[in-house]
């Protein structure tokens, strides 16, 4: 057993230090490590700066654009990523979609897509849930029935992030009819945004951002070719999709930075004469979530040296889910407790660039309760981690039912 | 031992319900916190109508006579109902320190006026440094012949931007977080400098700057330097109020939960019908009955103490304030992705359960201050 880094591994964490130093814009910078949503264009500038070096898609394998590295030096640049205040990869087309792509697409899908992905000239989003299948994903009713060389696709996706700034969306469909079992009647579909007869409603989240939406498919026409592998086999790349989906879902270097952010601010915040980090109930908090977060790290490390040896991530990355959200969510509400009074107000001008006016309390503060809001999110997505439970339950802890 | 409210209390119960049910249903609550005002005048002039106005005050002051348990039925409906009308910084906090430090000639002059619905006003006590320490003031006050005058900043004054008149926490003496030397004056609001904001729970505050405002010596409330005792005595009757609000508003959680879980079907059963999430609920009902004994248990403490029950008051703050946030929490986990939508009534009850941990001291300096008054 040896939990240290090998040279080449700091020579590696040295050089991704000097990159961001010298690439990460430092306006990007700024909005990131404040909490402020960024825009469509924040995202794709960064992620094109990536893509110059050669480092936009460090999960892909090498003959696609991948990077090569190991599954520590992944580890290693997510943490550098999250510690400089890089924005996080929208990860729909990256993450979500590009392994299905090149896993189960053909030559001619792989070469149509897999290059707008990693140069970040696609936006793309993911059409899974629907009003009525949301944990019950199997039971969706969007349909996509064969016209010829086309389907023709009816229904409506939910909770679809960022779907306002996509070009693309990839999407579960009913195949199948009503005689076919669920999980064989799911095929994958590819589906240009742009198409007539889609329509997006955005649905405004917690914190008023209208995070995601509703999209709507009325007859829309997709050719046969966007569909990725055969008819009726969707469900079984989809759940090769969400295991993507999971790892990394731990979170745990954005959270330290949230949680080393909170001890400063803590530091600062004034508390009847003393600061907020030498009350001993706030201390012993900070203390426990962070021991939490250690112990999580290493949870999350001995996942990725299993699969460093050719283990693919299995049911217990479902604990990096439930953990990773639930530590994350109780930062959130340190820095909730830390901003106090002066993160109620909701004043939506001042988290603005050009804002001239006088913030409401500390600079930090106001966002803080909008994100302790919208970050309840995180035990809802990706698998509520309740159907994470139930997933541990059957498939590892051998509990049938 | 009765745990019934009397005859009164219950039609007044009754009446706020009906008035939630009637004209406070959900999309008229958003049309009223996106209003300018952040509250419905017309509202407020009902609620004058209706003598809740009075429920603060004592028979004397022209009240219905102003015990803790009084405000209890008030207070939940509100919280049941999200009620964002400015009943409790103005009528139960600004309102009570204005009958608890006025001389007859102040009361006489605002009380009447606050009673008819005619006056608004808010009480300016936290400050961009102070947390919940109530003695953490910098705000100065100095007597300069038959005047003072005021400098200092006040954050998140509740009520801050719609008030007439503001009741000013200052010191004339002393250091931050001395006890002695702190005194309330009268400031109208025209004299200040405001910047007025709708909190995340829709209800409408501001930041205040007092530049160089002059009072005159008669808009001191109370006696010079000695209004701390006067201000823990109405923060802590706020604080019960605040909390009866937070258990009308966690029943609310839990029944638009319950509903939701028998209604709502996946892997073709209503989800309900899980056992995992069945404890779940238990749980909250659980959490939602404690949180009732206990604030009932302070505000027959207030009553049967002359109103100061701080022991009490921190107790059920802090229970109140635990119950809160697993109230909130799990209202919106159980509803899934709707919860965590703008659309759902139930994500602006968790916004307002996430302010009443807060208001007025969070569960854990309420926790100490408990574990102080032993």
């Amino acid at each position: 057993m040896d939990t240290r880094f090998s040279q080449e591994e700091l020579v590696f964490r040295d050089r991704v230090r000097a990159f961001l130093q010298a690439k990460l814009p430092e306006d990007i910078r700024r909005r990131t490590l404040r909490g402020l949503h960024l825009e469509k264009n924040d995202y794709v500038r960064w992620q094109k700066i990536l893509y110059q070096q050669g480092w936009a898609a460090p999960n892909w394998p090498e003959q696609y654009g991948g990077t090569g590295w190991s599954a520590t030096c992944k580890a290693i640049w997510a943490d550098e990523c999250a510690r400089a205040g890089a924005p996080e990869v929208i990860p729909f087309g990256m993450k979500m979609v590009a392994p299905v792509i090149y896993s189960y697409g053909t030559e001619e899908q792989k070469q149509r897509f897999l290059p707008d992905i990693l140069a970040s000239n696609a936006w793309w989003c993911q059409g899974y849930s629907e009003p009525n299948a949301g944990s019950d994903l199997a039971s969706l009713k969007t349909t996509a029935a064969r016209d010829g060389d086309h389907y023709i696709v009816n229904g409506t996706k939910t909770w679809t992030t960022l779907a306002q700034f996509a070009d693309w969306v990839f999407c579960l469909v009913r195949t199948g009819g009503p005689e076919v079992k669920d999980q064989q009647a799911i095929s994958f579909l590819l589906i240009d945004m742009h198409s007539p007869g889609i329509t997006v409603s955005p649905i405004r989240t917690l914190d008023g951002y209208p995070e995601v939406n509703e999209v709507h498919f009325d007859n829309v026409r997709v050719p046969v070719e966007n569909r990725i592998g055969e008819e009726g086999r969707g469900w079984t790349y989809a759940k090769v999709l969400l295991t993507h989906e999971r790892t990394g879902i731990a979170r745990v270097p954005q959270t330290r930075r949230r949680l080393e952010d909170a001890r400063a601010r803590a530091a600062e915040t004034g508390d009847g004469g003393a600061s907020l980090l030498e009350n001993p109930v706030f201390a012993q908090k900070l203390a426990e979530l962070e021991i939490e977060l250690i112990a999580l790290e290493y949870t999350e490390l001995r996942t990725l040296a299993a699969v460093n040896t050719g283990q693919a991530p299995g049911p217990e990355s479902s604990i990096l889910k439930i953990k990773g959200t639930e530590v994350a969510q109780q930062v959130d509400e340190l820095q909730v407790e830390i901003a106090g009074y002066h993160g109620m107000p909701f004043v939506p001008e001042q988290f603005r660039e050009d804002f001239g006016g006088t913030p409401v309390g500390p600079d930090t503060a106001a966002t803080s309760w909008l994100r302790y809001f919208n970050n309840r999110k995180a035990s809802i997505y990706g698998g509520s981690n309740e159907i994470q439970k139930n997933i541990i339950c059957k498939a590892v802890l051998g509990l049938g039912g | 031992m009765d745990f019934n409210y009397s005859e009164e209390q219950q039609m007044l119960a009754d009446s706020v319900r009906r008035f939630v049910q009637q004209d406070y249903d959900f999309d008229s609550r958003r049309k009223i916190v996106e209003s300018e005002d952040c509250f419905s005048s017309q509202h407020w002039q009902t609620f004058a109508e209706l003598g809740w106005l009075m429920v603060p005050f004592t028979e004397a002051d022209g009240g219905l006579g102003g015990t803790a348990v009084d405000l209890l039925p008030v207070m939940e409906e509100f919280g049941r109902g999200m009620v964002v009308e400015p009943f409790l910084p103005c009528a139960v906090l600004a309102g009570g320190l204005l009958a608890e430090c006025g001389s007859e000639a102040q009361k006489a002059e605002l009380l009447p006026a606050l009673i008819d619905g005619k006056l608004q006003l808010a009480f300016a006590f936290t400050e961009p440094l102070g947390r919940f320490n109530l003695a953490d003031i910098d705000c100065r006050a100095h007597r300069d012949g038959d005047h003072y005058q005021l400098d200092g900043h006040k954050s998140v004054v509740l009520n801050g931007g719609a008030a007439e008149q503001l009741i000013v926490a200052a010191r004339t003496n002393g250091d931050r977080c001395d006890r002695d030397g702190i005194s309330l004056f009268l400031v109208d609001a025209g004299a200040v400098s405001r910047h007025s904001y709708k909190n995340v729970d829709g209800h409408g505050a501001a930041d205040i700057r007092l530049d160089n405002v002059h009072v005159p010596a008669a808009a001191r409330l109370g006696e010079e330097g000695a209004a701390l005792a006067a201000i823990e005595k109405c923060i802590d009757r706020a604080t019960l109020a605040v909390c009866a609000e937070a258990v009308g508003a966690m029943d609310s959680a839990l029944e638009k939960t319950l509903e939701y879980a028998r209604t709502r079907k996946q892997f073709g059963r209503p989800i309900g019908s899980f056992q995992a999430l069945q404890h779940r609920m238990a749980d909250m009902f659980i959490e939602c009955e404690q949180a009732r004994s206990i604030l009932l248990m302070a505000a027959t403490q207030l009553d049967a103490n002359g109103g100061v029950a701080p022991r009490a008051v921190s107790a059920a703050k802090s229970r109140i304030g635990r119950a809160a946030r697993h109230l909130g929490q799990e209202a919106v986990q159980l509803h899934g992705g709707i919860g965590v939508t703008d659309e759902l009534d139930v994500a602006h009850l968790f916004k307002r359960l996430t302010a009443v941990q807060y208001l007025f001291g969070s569960t854990d300096f309420h926790t100490a201050r408990f574990a102080r008054c032993q």
